[in-house]
């Protein structure tokens, strides 16, 4: 395997005990743990630069200002954008969807318009298109998931006969892991000048992702899922379809000039980017992605498909187990999400939380895609390239244990 | 691999085996019957009760069903066989007693009519799970206001 097991040494927080046991991390996919470099680069930013960004004229605040936007051009590359003039920073993925379900949704969707949307995505991805319909008289559908953790493509292909304004899809799925052919999603929907919106909350940092080979209109990403601080995150906007996009929140930095009647407004990502911006996350998340590219996006893809495969075989064999998502040997997102006949997912997650294990449990934010599968819940196991297949070995002897405990 | 002594209190025997065969499973049906859906909306656990009150405010009779963790189901079996036949004023104690156990707060009037329900204290080193035990409880004590609303009306 791709051994990428030195740069452990990088990550401060994994060696520690909890419950007296080393820590095993398998949860990567809630929130990636962050290297040391990102956590200096917090550090250096607020003992040498901090000063808010933009409009100062002293040396700080350009300081500050300059790594500020650096930071933009380097995730517009990371991503694959024509330009940083097309990201704009969030919060997070969530902002990201929000914003797009606000303003795009509020000045483009019409009763009568549909917008489409998967059985697999996350609450994030699902709530403000159905709180976007709601408000704008348009309907909300989406295309079923199959058994096997795949989208219906042939309902996907008549869902977009419809009236459809826009296909809002997650491109990996945090609760099966499967990876949806977004190209492929984006290239139908273009044909039919439908706008594309993609959910890289668990792509971006694990794969490689580049927006104008996908072709969607709209990406969102978080920090904090690939080893940035929380808080902090990206959504990309193509040039001509952010243009047509009115301000979200009004407010310092996205103004030109501003009467006590009207105001005109920044073109460009500063129009959506309102009040002192998280400078010290972005920051760090142009520390983290400086750190990925060190380390290789091909290289972190490979061991994620790698440690996968090995955890999956491993976990087929266990008895009473049932696994969800794409069978084993189908490309996907590095976890593993299952059932164990004997033990709700619960009482699984506080067993191996006891032995320094920590797995998820619960319906992870995807309530519908749980009541499809006829599942409470599932425990997931979620790996980042900081996993070893020892720890893997570890976490079977757990479940090993919790199966003879609770049958 | 040694198992810690605060799993071995929360999932202790009579616990372990009250979830996997709950005691008065399924439903009841028929006049002075009430059913309560309760759930845990964040973990998804679910319990479904069907209580008969009588005019004294005694519970005559009780059954659940639902799904979720060990915790969660095997409270509401433990709690069902100590509630069958118990008159209204023991059905106060009872709820009372038991949520001190699991909160930690306040304390047990009548130890000897918990029984087994206070090996449920384990649940206090496990403060997400006190909603867990608590759900089939809070589905008990809403079918008794229920009652005691219906007899006011009637």
């Amino acid at each position: 395997m791709s051994d990428l097991s030195h740069l452990r040494a990088d990550f401060p927080i994994l060696h520690q005990q909890v419950a007296g046991h080393p820590l095993v991390y398998f949860d990567s996919a809630a929130s990636s743990q962050k290297p040391r470099q990102v956590i200096d680069s917090l550090v250096h930013y607020y003992e040498h630069d901090n000063a808010n960004v933009h409009r100062g004229l002293h040396e700080l605040s350009n300081r500050s200002t300059t790594n500020f936007e650096n930071v933009r051009k380097k995730v517009a590359s990371f991503i694959g954008a024509a330009s940083d003039e097309e990201i704009i920073f969030t919060r997070g993925t969530t902002e990201g969807v929000n914003l797009v379900a606000n303003v795009w949704a509020n000045q483009f969707l019409k009763p009568g318009d549909e917008v489409v949307i998967t059985g697999m995505e996350h609450h994030s991805n699902l709530v403000p298109w159905q709180l976007a319909t709601q408000r704008s008289g348009a309907t909300l559908k989406y295309v079923p998931v199959l058994d096997d953790g795949t989208l219906d493509m042939a309902a996907l292909d008549e869902l977009l006969a419809g009236p459809v304004k826009l296909i809002a899809c997650v491109h990996i799925s945090n609760s099966l892991g499967t990876k949806n052919p977004v190209q492929e999603i984006c290239a139908k929907a273009k044909a039919r000048g439908i706008t594309t919106f993609i959910d890289g909350a668990q792509a971006v940092g694990h794969v490689p992702v580049n927006v104008r080979e996908i072709g969607c209109d709209f990406y969102a990403f978080s920090g904090h899922k690939m080893c940035a601080p929380t808080g902090i995150g990206a959504l990309y906007a193509r040039a001509e379809v952010m243009d047509q996009m009115q301000p979200w929140h009004g407010g310092g930095e996205m103004i030109e000039t501003v009467t006590m009647e009207r105001s005109t407004y920044k073109s460009g990502p500063a129009r959506f980017e309102a009040g002192t911006p998280d400078i010290a996350g972005v920051i760090g998340l142009g520390a983290a992605i400086d750190y990925l590219e060190r380390v290789g996006l091909e290289a972190i893809q490979e061991h994620g498909r790698e440690l996968t495969t090995y955890a999956l075989e491993k976990l087929v064999a266990l008895p009473g187990l049932r696994l969800l998502g794409p069978p084993i040997g189908v490309d996907r997102g590095s976890l593993a999400a299952f059932t164990l006949a004997c033990a709700h997912t619960h009482d699984l997650v506080e067993f191996a939380n006891t032995q320094g294990l920590a797995l998820r449990g619960g319906h992870h934010c995807t309530q519908p895609l749980m009541k499809r599968f006829k599942a409470p819940g599932t425990s997931r196991a979620s790996f980042y390239f900081y996993n070893t297949k020892a720890e893997v070995d570890r976490m079977i002897d757990i479940l090993q244990q919790a199966i003879a405990f609770f049958s | 691999m040694a198992l810690s002594d605060d799993l071995r209190d929360l999932y202790q025997q009579v616990i372990l085996d009250h979830s996997r065969s709950p005691r008065n499973h399924g439903q009841l049906h028929g006049e002075g019957c009430i059913h309560v859906h309760g759930d845990n909306p964040t973990c998804g656990d679910e319990i479904d009760m069907w209580v008969k009150v009588g005019a004294d405010g005694k519970v005559e009779d009780l059954k659940f069903e639902g799904q979720g963790c060990a915790i969660s189901q095997a409270s509401a079996s433990m709690m069902t066989v100590k509630m069958k036949g118990a008159d209204a004023a023991k059905v106060q104690t009872l709820l009372k007693d038991f949520r001190a156990v699991v909160t930690g707060e306040g304390t047990v009037q009548d130890e000897d009519a918990l029984g087994e329900l206070a090996l449920l204290e384990g649940v206090q080193k496990f403060p997400q799970r006190v909603k867990c035990a608590m759900l089939g409880w809070r589905a008990l004590e809403q079918a008794i206001q229920q009652s005691g609303e219906k007899t006011q009306q009637a």
